[in-house]
């Protein structure tokens, strides 16, 4: 983007305007957003002192420099290597990883057919698909998971459906099974996955699909050599806003997933709330974080190169 | 164009699948047996009891209250941070801002919402609605930079330049020129904040404190035990205006659009 204002920058209220533009929203995500990492990182380093604050080591500013020395000396890495050691951690991270990549393909096997058919449909009910699948979205994620215990419940709508048509003798087990956060999660997050995949199919051209099928290609063909790799940004970006929130989800495991359902979500408010273990709280989060570095840097890429391609 | 009929099986199963379980939670919100499970009947009993319940008029209120103040935080400061975005392409730590708008988008909020208590903790802050509304703005206001921004980019900069020309103060040429015209935009931000707020259920039980519940908390509580029927009444009551309030803003826009469309047509 061009700099149209830089002609003014010269002038000293403008300069001042912008810095003060700059500076507010800055300060506050530095302040609320950044520094609150920076404070994780040291707990997690320190030693829980009866799981209650203040943790050693403490900064002792009146110390100065010394002070400084002094906290950092005392970190290790103990929570650390406690994650390692108990695999109730390694098996939690691996399941998270393991729910969430199967869900999102899940939700893409859903969430694709949805899309195709909305931009395939006459111009005039496109908004209306669009407002049906943004609905959803606006309703509360808690009520819309919770939706779920009544259905899948052993007395549940779907067992009573089930059992009253003859089609099975006794109630299925699904609540309380990793079965059912597969559904909550597919559930809660359809919205995410067919909204960028109905955008890029949208603006898809429809004279190459013709061009191909007057080549020669089958409907098959020209749907997996055109349609398929033009739409492949909505993929993308849509499975990437289902997985990474969905490997750190809390709500759906704890109530459809119950105790069988290991999720590293649900043990970091466990290790928080019910064991009180700060410092290891902690280091579950900074490891957490380290694990979707990589998918949120490649969503952040994705999102600005996009960005860049429409304003062009 | 008519749809074939592979499009049509995949719409009417895509949107079964989406509406049919609220379907049934608002089915058996008016169920007269306790049993949630078993229909006996017609009653409104359940939305008796609720209005009669004194906790959850009490979290209901805190709700609304973080959700006003945190909304109206979060469109303030993300119509600014949009605007940096957008319009100053050179400054020192532009890529770490940039970076701290997308990051609060995706980054789970488990880890979110032990942050920022273990910042209020080290601050030594008193936990409650203040510290809710100020979690809830932090992330919010990402949201609002994101919606925002996309809008000022179509936004003739040229227009604005002229209003500077003809005399205009930077602040007049702001709210004359540019606001009117990302102001749909900026509006759908607030809402979008104020839902996202609504719902928060994980963050605010981490930077709350006793003296604040709000309702998603409380209903989180109740529902951990089981499914309940007054629950449902007021998932039952919660939909509904939601409901309300996406098909008014989307007749509102659409005749704004309308509007504009005249106005630059004629």
């Amino acid at each position: 983007m061009s700099d149209t204002a830089s002609g003014r920058t010269g002038n000293p209220g403008e300069r001042l305007r912008r810095a003060l533009l700059i500076a507010v929203p800055y300060l506050w995500l530095g302040l609320f957003f950044l520094a609150p990492f920076v404070i994780v990182l040291k707990i997690s380093l320190s030693d829980s002192v009866l799981a209650i604050p203040p943790y050693t080591p403490t900064l002792d500013l009146s110390r100065g420099w010394e002070g400084v020395v002094a906290m950092f000396r005392a970190f290790d890495l103990e929570n650390y290597v406690w994650l390692t050691e108990d695999d109730l951690y390694w098996r939690a991270y691996l399941s998270s990883l393991q729910i969430a990549a199967l869900s999102t393909l899940l939700t893409l096997l859903a969430g694709y057919p949805i899309a195709y058919a909305m931009s395939r449909a006459p111009e005039r009910w496109r908004p209306i698909l669009l407002m049906l699948v943004i609905l959803p979205f606006w309703t509360s994620f808690l009520i819309r998971v919770y939706a779920w215990m009544g259905i899948l419940g052993q007395n549940g709508f779907l067992n009573q459906l089930l059992m009253g048509l003859g089609l099975i003798d006794s109630p299925l087990v699904i609540l309380g099974t990793p079965v059912a956060v597969y559904i909550g999660i597919v559930y809660a997050y359809l919205p995410f996955m067919v909204l960028p995949i109905f955008s890029s199919l949208d603006r898809l051209d429809r004279s190459l699909i013709e061009a191909a099928l007057d080549l020669g290609c089958s409907r098959l063909q020209a749907f997996w050599l055109v349609t398929w790799p033009l739409s492949r940004p909505g993929i993308i970006a849509g499975c990437l806003l289902v997985f990474i929130p969905a490997v750190g989800e809390f709500v759906i495991p704890s109530l459809l997933g119950g105790s069988r359902t290991l999720m590293i979500g649900k043990v970091l408010w466990d290790e928080f709330f019910a064991n009180r273990d700060w410092p290891l709280a902690s280091a579950v989060a900074v490891v957490l974080l380290l694990i979707l570095v990589l998918p949120i840097l490649l969503f952040q890429r994705h999102a600005e190169r996009q960005q860049r391609r429409a304003d062009e | 164009m008519k749809l074939s009929r592979f499009n049509i099986v995949s719409l009417t199963l895509g949107f079964a699948f989406l509406y049919l379980p609220i379907l049934v939670l608002v089915i058996y919100s008016f169920n007269a047996s306790k049993l949630v499970t078993v229909w006996a009947g017609f009653s409104t009993r359940w939305y008796v009891k609720l209005f009669h319940d004194e906790a959850f008029l009490q979290a209901a209120l805190v709700t609304l209250k973080v959700a006003l103040a945190s909304a109206s935080i979060a469109t303030v400061l993300g119509t600014m941070a949009a605007w940096v975005l957008v319009h100053i392409s050179r400054f020192p730590g532009r890529t770490l801002f940039s970076g701290m708008i997308f990051a609060p988008l995706v980054i789970p909020d488990v880890i979110l919402g032990l942050s920022l208590l273990l910042l209020f903790i080290a601050m030594n802050v008193d936990r409650g609605v203040t510290t809710i509304i100020i979690a809830h703005a932090t992330f919010s206001m990402c949201y609002v930079a994101v919606v925002v921004s996309s809008r000022l980019i179509t936004f003739d900069r040229a227009l604005e330049e002229a209003a500077l020309d003809l005399g205009a103060t930077p602040f007049q040429a702001f709210s004359l020129v540019t606001l009117p015209v990302i102001a749909p935009a900026v509006v759908s931000g607030w809402l979008l904040s104020f839902t996202l707020s609504l719902d928060d259920l994980v963050i605010a039980s981490f930077v709350s404190g006793p003296a604040a519940t709000t309702l998603p908390m409380r209903v989180f509580s109740q529902i951990r035990l089981g499914v309940s029927p007054e629950i449902n009444a007021l998932s039952t009551i919660l939909i509904t205006l939601v409901t309300i309030g996406v098909i008014t803003t989307s007749i509102f826009s659409k005749r704004s659009a309308l509007a504009r469309t005249d106005e630059t047509g004629g």
